[in-house]
């Protein structure tokens, strides 16, 4: 046993920190925290990543990615959630792509990675629809052949970003007659094709990132297929693992944890800080203890995919815990936050509304409901380590 | 990066186990525990040949030289089958205690006798009036010409009936609570004096409680007023090693559990088929699991020395107490009436997890000096350390 850094990935840390300390500066914190201006924040900081060579680390390096190891991501993606810098958005290079290189065509490949690689296209994931939330398998929206092009009806429900994205990667129906998971089919749709609309749907913590899209006789070519016809579940149950993976978002927690923290430092009630509250400190540290377990476990996970074992199921447990401990944070933030966390800020500036975290802390707090919810609801999860880790 | 395990470290994994499953059967240990002193000496000696009472001693005195990984790998294969001997108080405590702090010549003379299974022993470090706080001691030691002579009063020393040699903690200057002061010393268990009570604790070990009336003691064991930061090392070391013994304990009731549910039939079906079941089961694999991860940190980062040995050592105790109650009282329920019985092996694991729960400090109590430490600004940090300095 031995969790030490060698020579070489102590380097690779340092040279991380580098990067990092020069090229995610004020600027481009500043447009990525805004909502107004995310986008245009998000596409400079990857094309910050892309001409470092680091937008895809864990794509084959003959398609633009890294020859990192296991510790090298690991040390890479600690670095990143120690400056606060976001993760690259994940529906094109993280999900999309990895369906597309494990299994697309050479066409495919040469079509869509490039432009993914160079933010030039956003993604868009459509699997959930109105009737098929945590029981994904059970979509009907329906693409029927039609000479070259299959004809989609139907409609897709949480839609993240489908306001800015150009592609959408889509589960749909081409075959009702077996299981409800065979007839699946995985395609790749334009989001220019007529017959496509977009429903934004406003949410409780007053961000726009959710979207209904509708599938009205849309027509898409069969070369935008990915594989074989009704082979889609497969390839889709690689995706929710690694989904499950980085939902936890262990680092990031790390680093919201060690925020909340210096936050409580400077709440002052009845002369003490909250973290001599002892109700509060007790709160605060059992967050600490549960994070410092799951970063364990997910180097447990690492080391097992370094030795070439495969994420597996265990994954679940890790999207529970990790959801969880991100949860407790914001609640916890927004505590810290005391009666200004019922507010809402509007265009005032922190020194006229007399708080400068508040606003965020009461949104991210209804925001990060969502966790236990997406990638697979955590009861959900629970039913998967029951049947697939223990066996019942 | 790697958790893996050394060839040597798989063999004595490995080695364990087999005695394990050999040995520690429910009715194999129900007579075991059953012996005078709840163990049994047989046993003992099979460790002492087997090389297991050698592993964490130096090699210049006989030992193997081992370190918090081995120990971890002792004390979880022991905690699966809720082995009974004394290697916590004997070998851990007692044993660590004469390695780092008594003088050459006291190590020379008993660490071989430990190592050959000749020589039992206790740390008597507890009174009535001190629940967890080890500065809180009212038994006094006061020289005599070249003797230090002790009085006062020790409790729940656990093998404190079987032990030989004992190593007492006794105030010899400062007031009850100050760290300085404090002084270990050697104690023979025949010596004039000294009287114990013995008892059992609900896990089947026997503990005493010890009245010390004028015992002259057989030596002073490292520096006089130095016992509080000799002790700490160890405690915590031992800390770590009764949560292995806490997470072989669990996992082996998950086991025992899981199977259970998946064989037990109610209303035509195996009651692990229902759902509000299941997710309790999740529930307490992923508090082992949260144990097993801490366990992983404290070891790796004692071994390398890293700057957050202690706060992983604090967060590993915390968690080791309230998920074993929780895997403790889930195993009891899912068992239905059969886990209130003595018929199953269930609750003696539950009264085992309990039990280290409470030792050196229960999970509330290693919470606060969890809060203590990392709600230190970085400024009163520097604070500190030029104090200590």
């Amino acid at each position: 046993m031995d969790t030490r850094l060698n020579e070489e990935d102590l380097a690779f840390q340092k040279e991380v920190r580098q990067f990092l300390t020069e090229s995610w500066d004020d600027e481009v914190r500043a447009r990525c925290s805004n909502p107004a201006t995310m986008k245009e924040g998000a596409e400079e900081w990857q094309d910050r990543l892309y001409k470092k060579g680091w937008m895809a680390p864990h794509w084959p390096v003959e398609h633009g990615g890294t020859d990192w190891s296991v510790t090298q991501k690991f040390i890479y993606n600690s670095e990143r959630a120690t400056f606060g810098a976001p993760e690259a958005v994940p529906f094109g290079v993280t999900m999309v792509a990895s369906v597309i290189i494990d299994y697309g065509s050479d066409e495919q490949k040469a079509k869509f990675l490039p432009r993914i690689l160079q933010s030039d296209d956003w993604w868009c994931q459509g699997y959930s629809e109105p009737g098929a939330g945590s029981d994904l398998a059970s979509l009907k929206t329906r693409a029927d052949l039609d000479g070259n092009e299959y004809v989609i009806n139907g409609s897709k429900i949480w839609t993240t970003y489908a306001q800015y994205a150009d592609w959408i990667f889509c589960l749909v129906r081409t075959d009702s007659s077996g299981r409800k998971q065979e007839g699946i089919t995985f395609l790749l749709i334009d989001m220019k094709t007529p017959g496509i609309t977009v429903r934004p749907i406003d949410t409780i913590d007053g961000f726009h990132h959710l979207n209904e899209v509708f599938f009205d006789n849309v027509r898409v070519p069969v070369e935008n297929r990915i594989g074989e016809e009704g082979k889609g579940w497969t390839y889709a149950k690689s995706l929710l693992v690694q989904e499950r993976l980085s939902i936890a978002e262990v680092a990031d927690s790390k680093r919201a944890l060690t925020e909340l923290r210096e936050l409580a430092r400077g709440e002052v009630n009845g002369g003490k800080t909250l973290l001599e509250d002892p109700l509060f400190a007790k709160r605060l540290t059992d967050v600490e203890i549960e994070l410092m377990a799951v970063e364990f476990t997910e180097l447990r996970a690492l080391a097992s995919i370094a030795e070439g074992d495969e994420p597996g199921p265990e994954s679940s447990l890790l999207k529970l815990q990790g959801t969880e401990i991100q949860q407790a944070i914001q609640e916890l933030r927004m505590d810290v936050a005391g009666y200004y966390s019922g507010t809402l800020q509007g265009d005032l500036g922190a020194d006229q509304l007399g708080h400068d975290f508040a606003d965020s802390a009461q949104k991210n707090f209804f925001r990060g409901r969502a966790a236990s919810i997406y990638g697979g609801s955590n009861e959900v999860q629970k039913n998967i380590t029951a049947k697939y880790v223990l066996g019942l | 990066m790697n958790f893996n395990l050394s060839e040597e470290q798989n063999l004595i994994r490995d080695s364990i186990a087999r005695f394990v499953s050999e040995n520690y059967g429910f009715d194999q240990r129900n007579t075991v525990v059953a012996m005078d002193h709840g163990f049994s000496t047989e046993h003992w000696q099979q460790f002492a040949e087997l090389g297991w009472l050698s592993i964490p001693f130096a090699e210049a005195h006989g030992g193997f030289g081992g370190g918090p990984v081995d120990t971890m790998l002792i004390m979880q294969e022991f905690g699966r089958g809720l082995v009974a001997e004394p290697y916590l108080p004997t070998v851990l405590l007692f044993g660590g205690l004469l390695q780092t702090a008594a003088d050459a010549a006291l190590q020379e003379k008993y660490i071989p006798k430990i190592i050959s299974g000749e020589l039992q022993g206790a740390f008597a470090y507890l009174e009535r009036q001190s629940r967890y706080e080890m500065t809180d001691i009212a038994t006094t030691a006061r020289q005599e010409g070249s003797n230090w002579v002790l009085n006062g009063e020790k409790t729940v020393v656990l093998n404190g009936g079987a032990a030989q040699k004992l190593i007492v903690a006794a105030r010899t200057s400062g007031e009850q609570f100050d760290r300085a002061g404090i002084t270990l010393f050697l104690v023979d268990a025949g010596s004039n004096g000294f009287k114990s009570t013995t008892y059992r604790m609900t896990d089947g070990q026997e503990a005493a409680n010890l009245t010390l009336s004028d015992v002259t003691a057989e030596a002073v064991i490292g520096t006089t007023g130095d016992g509080h930061a000799l002790m700490a090392p160890i405690i915590a070391a031992a800390c770590t090693a009764v949560c292995a013994n806490a997470l072989g304990a669990m996992e082996a009731l998950n086991a025992l559990t899981l199977e259970y549910c998946k064989t037990r039939e109610q209303f035509g079906v195996a009651i692990g088929s229902f759902q509000a079941l299941q997710h309790r089961m999740v529930d307490m694999f992923g508090a082992c699991e949260n144990v097993k991860s801490l366990m992983y940190r404290a070891v790796c980062t004692a071994q390398e020395g890293d700057d957050d040995a202690q706060r992983s050592m604090l967060a590993l105790k915390v968690m080791t107490g309230r998920a074993g109650r929780l895997i403790g009282g889930e195993a009891i329920q899912l068992h239905g009436g059969m886990g209130m019985t003595d018929e199953l092996s269930v609750g003696f694991f539950v009264k085992r997890l309990m039990i280290i729960n409470t030792l050196f400090g229960d999970a509330d109590y290693h919470q606060q000096l969890f809060a203590k430490l990392v709600n230190v600004s970085s400024s009163e940090q520097g604070e500190q350390s030029s104090e200590a300095a």
